[in-house]
């Protein structure tokens, strides 16, 4: 509880740095270039698949207010991953998103003790505050920091491989800039987590209970005004005595099919998942925006 | 005879003010300066010949301002807008930056766009309408972003304050 109350004043105290709007004009939605708007992270913010960018959900700008929905299958070799989610954007400044995800352990649960398709759950609810910049048109980049707390449905299992909790905060703060001489969008984050696997493994670990600064990056060329190209990385930390947790790595295709469909495959490699090396798959992702 | 008197009314009327051709509006007098572009020329000519020179430049920015006045969300804001200046102006400017051999003869971006009311997503719409144009000329999709990268900056001055 102490953790949400946590998180609830972070997220009160960014939104009270919100500048005061005193547009008299109604709100009018809509309006964001193609793509701009990036994909929903497997945690549910805006971004890359596997990290958030400096963007707001939805398609509005800082005249508008946006929605977007997500549904993300992620197939590596020997698990299943399933994400669905949603966001709303406001002013193209302040983003809350939701997203709940399922971890599949399939043959893998039997050899772990856990049963053949023991299934981790997690829920996820993010905020995000653009603080200063434009992801195209200004001097300075995107700038955006954001929270996500994080309640793994699993607690007794997570508990006995190691974990010393079942919810947890990240902090996160994230730069993104699209260059357009060179087409190429650059975005990277820091993060302050303790999260085993995103969480889906419980928060800290017998080697280690402590927040660790990760990063995390994408890197996108952009083909034509629906079709971006590009790869990611996330680090990760390896709080876990009977579990080693790798790095992450993808390389990614989105393509806007419209003005509110974005469908985005990727190859990811996601190392060593709860004792099995070698997680290599596929990523699949439909979003929705307004 | 009547070469002669044309000649003579030339002459005797008083030199034309730079800042309006034949067939536009009346415009505020204002200070021609290529600075009135807003944004540095490419060098060389690579940006221009990827344009298809004057005659690309020419074809992009007619069909643009045609869409623009034509387009159901940025329509309005054109509706009373002096079509003929504005093609003559966007030329320029476009020719201009992408080093195609133009001066640039049309105010600055704050003054031309006082008023106007334009909002991000009005901006958004005129880039996806630029956009089509580009494409329809067969701009290279990267000479497109290379190009919109000099008119990106300029965002701060058109949308209303």
């Amino acid at each position: 509880m102490d953790l949400i109350r946590h998180a609830l004043t972070t997220v009160l105290a960014f939104t009270a740095f919100a500048p005061p709007t005193v547009d008299a004009r109604p709100l009018r939605n809509g309006g964001k270039l193609l793509l701009a708007n990036g994909i929903s992270s497997l945690e549910g913010a805006s971004g890359g698949g596997l990290t958030p960018w400096a963007v707001i959900a939805g398609n509005e700008t800082s005249d508008g207010m946006g929605l977007s929905a997500h549904g993300t299958v992620v197939e590596v070799k020997d698990y299943d991953y399933q994400s669905a989610g949603a966001a709303i954007g406001w002013r193209d400044r302040v983003e809350i998103s939701y997203a709940h995800q399922d971890f599949n352990t399939n043959e893998i649960g039997l050899a772990l003790g856990l049963g053949k398709d023991y299934a981790f759950s997690q829920d996820v609810i993010g905020a995000k505050l653009r603080v200063a910049g434009d992801l195209v048109y200004d001097a300075l980049p995107a700038i955006a920091m954001g929270v996500q707390y994080k309640k793994n449905n699993n607690a007794t299992i997570v508990r006995a491989i190691g974990a010393q909790h079942d919810e947890g905060v990240d902090y996160y703060a994230s730069v993104s800039r699209l260059f357009l001489s060179r087409s190429i969008l650059l975005s990277g984050t820091a993060r302050l987590t303790k999260a085993n696997q995103l969480g889906i493994l419980g928060f800290g670990g017998d080697k280690h209970d402590s927040y660790s600064l990760q990063f995390e990056g994408s890197a996108a060329w952009q083909l034509s005004r629906k079709l971006a190209v590009g790869g990611e990385y996330r680090s990760k930390p390896d709080n876990l005595g009977i579990a080693r947790e790798d790095d992450w790595f993808d390389g990614f295709v989105a393509y806007a099919v419209n003005r509110h469909v974005t469908a985005s495959v990727a190859y990811v490699d996601l190392g060593s998942i709860a004792t099995v090396k070698n997680q290599r798959g596929v990523f699949l992702q439909l979003q929705a925006a307004f | 005879m009547s070469i002669l008197l044309s000649l003579f009314l030339l002459q005797a009327a008083p030199v034309a003010a730079p800042n309006a051709m034949p067939g536009e509006e009346i415009v505020e007098p204002y200070t021609v300066d290529n600075r009135n572009a807003g944004a540095v020329p490419f060098t060389g000519d690579g940006m221009a010949k990827a344009f298809h020179g004057q005659d690309g430049i020419r074809r992009i920015v007619d069909r643009m301002v045609d869409t623009n006045f034509a387009d159901p969300v940025i329509g309005e804001i054109f509706a009373n807008q002096d079509k003929v200046r504005l093609k003559r102006t966007i030329f320029e400017q476009f020719c201009y930056i992408l080093n195609a051999g133009c001066s640039y003869t049309g105010r600055d971006m704050a003054t031309a766009h006082k008023d106007m009311g334009v909002q991000k997503a009005d901006m958004n719409r005129l880039v996806e309408v630029l956009q089509g144009a580009m494409t329809a000329e067969d701009v290279d999709f990267q000479a497109q972003n290379r190009f919109l990268s000099k008119l990106a900056p300029m965002r701060r001055e058109v949308l209303q304050k």
